[in-house]
């Protein structure tokens, strides 16, 4: 693996993101527009509800938790998109570039861009909210790293799917994030959910995440072997969605897929 | 005795029922520009998808420069370039930014002063700056071919480079990519509809039909050794002779 071709696959992102306002917005112009939204909402909750309970670092948290998630697959996604959009496959795959480079280039590409988005974030939740995240303590790191971790797995996955179907099918990957969020517990306990949705939540490792916040947030305790499940269980969802990228691979190149991609299928 | 860059040996490939590749060998030496020549759906591009590593063969085996291309793919594509009028470089990076995207990727020594060579090599100075997919067909096939020639290929591969330009300008492609193979000794495979270039341009063609290699000659003394008058007139009687007929 050579890294100066992971570079070559940032580089082309950077490029493309330098020339582009319709690009660079996106970065973080969405998700200021959400934490603007859920900071007034919380804001208002927080003078009806009075001095009883603090809803920022709750509501406003895991906006901003979940706003996090959702720009790191995207960061995948969307760099792979380009080269679907720009119909580079065959001048990409016809090179010594091999498929660990390609994808290390799309996560290293959404660690650049979710990172933007992410500072965006924090910045606005801070100042004009005062959300502080030093009420999460040490446990954001393994907070952000579980939600990185399971981004990255899901814009692999999300690639796989539109390198599979063809690039129409690029619409059933940006709804994932909205498709998951109900089962994950975002804004409410786990516990609110029926029992077949909590056993769905305990397979998603960002459900140990919100969990985890919000026990800390409310003064309750959060056990650290919770954490290393969302971890691990992140971990395991990065190594399935690289083999299936790689399979999805392989059968574009045996089946002629690749080298006929416009077509969208070989049949 | 001559290097050989492409040995390719009883290559099959198989749509459904249909062959697109039947057992074709064949053989490409340094210095070599050899025609593949044949009817739209003949297994021309299926067959440099397959050297390109982006379509991978049912059976039969392809060496560059005696390296398995399938177990050695990064090492050998290292070595091996294409352009090819279906394959646009992304058309919302300048020229610039096009060739040091593929020369890191292809690990080019000494980028920078490459990227200048070939600008002017290929007359793109004026259009560095400017996004591939702005500019005229010509102009895009001048900057494919600087693509190609970055990292000094040993095995050229190109799949009609001259579709689509007026005379002029093809004649100016073919004049580019005949000084590059001499200066640089590299084995080029050509595919072509256009017999006048072939004609020009290759010491040795192919004729596929069908997936099969039909026939192999001196594209100057082919047509007369079949009775015919030009390789164009030998083109149209392979293309529409049923193939039994002509392998028996």
């Amino acid at each position: 693996m050579r890294f100066s071709r992971t570079a070559a696959i940032v580089l082309r992102q950077f490029y493309l993101l330098r020339g582009s306002m319709a690009r660079i917005l996106p970065l973080f112009a969405w998700v200021a527009v959400d934490i603007l939204l859920w900071g007034f909402i919380t804001k208002y909750l927080n003078s009806v509800a009075g001095a009883q309970f603090n809803f920022v670092p709750v509501l406003l948290g895991a906006v901003l938790l979940w706003d996090f998630f959702t720009r790191v697959m995207q960061g995948v996604t969307t760099a792979f998109l380009e080269d679907v959009w720009s119909r580079s496959f065959l001048n990409l795959f016809a090179t010594p570039l091999s498929i660990s480079e390609y994808v290390g280039g799309l996560v290293l590409t959404s660690i650049l861009t979710s990172t933007l988005g992410l500072v965006v974030m924090l910045v606005l939740a801070t100042t004009a909210f005062g959300l502080s995240f030093l009420s999460y303590g040490f446990m954001l790191v393994p907070f952000l790293l579980v939600l990185f971790l399971f981004g990255i797995a899901l814009g692999i996955a999300g690639a796989a799917i539109v390198l599979r179907m063809g690039p129409a099918s690029e619409w059933f990957i940006w709804p994932i994030p909205a498709m998951i969020s109900p089962f994950v517990g975002v804004f409410y306990p786990l516990t609110t959910l029926p029992q077949w949705m909590q056993y769905a939540a305990w397979i998603l490792p960002p459900s140990y995440v919100f969990e985890g916040m919000r026990a800390i947030v409310l003064g309750g305790e959060f056990s650290g072997t919770a954490l290393v499940w969302g971890i691990g269980l992140a971990v395991v969802y990065i190594l399935l969605s690289g083999w299936y990228f790689t399979r999805v691979y392989r059968y574009a190149v045996r089946s002629g897929l690749l080298a006929r991609y416009s077509a969208e299928s070989v049949s | 005795m001559t290097e050989k860059v492409l040995s390719i040996s009883r290559l099959c490939k198989q749509y459904g029922e249909k062959s697109a590749v039947d057992s074709v060998s064949f053989e490409v030496c340094r210095n070599e520009i050899v025609g593949l020549l044949g009817p739209n759906g003949a297994g021309k591009t299926t067959t440099i998808n397959m050297i390109l590593g982006v379509l991978e063969p049912d059976s039969g085996s392809i060496l560059i420069e005696g390296l398995d291309a399938v177990t050695h793919r990064s090492e050998v594509l290292a070595h091996t370039n294409f352009t090819a009028a279906y394959a646009p470089l992304p058309g919302n990076l300048s020229v610039y930014q096009n060739l040091r995207f593929f020369g890191l990727i292809y690990g080019v020594k000494k980028l920078s002063s490459r990227i200048e060579e070939l600008l002017g090599q290929f007359n793109l100075r004026a259009f560095r700056n400017v996004k591939t997919g702005l500019l005229s067909s010509g102009e895009q096939a001048r900057a494919s071919l600087a693509k190609a020639m970055l990292n000094r290929p040993r095995l050229l591969l190109l799949d009609e480079p001259t579709a689509s330009l007026d005379p002029s300008a093809a004649s100016g492609i073919r004049e580019m990519i005949c000084a590059f193979a001499k200066m640089e000794s590299v084995g080029v495979l050509w595919t072509s509809h256009n017999m006048y270039e072939v004609e020009k341009v290759c010491g040795r063609v192919l004729f596929l039909s069908r997936g099969r290699i039909l026939l192999e000659g001196d594209p100057k003394t082919l047509p007369r050794e079949h009775g015919e008058k030009s390789l164009e007139d030998l083109f149209i009687t392979l293309a529409r002779e049923p193939l039994a007929q002509v392998t028996d």
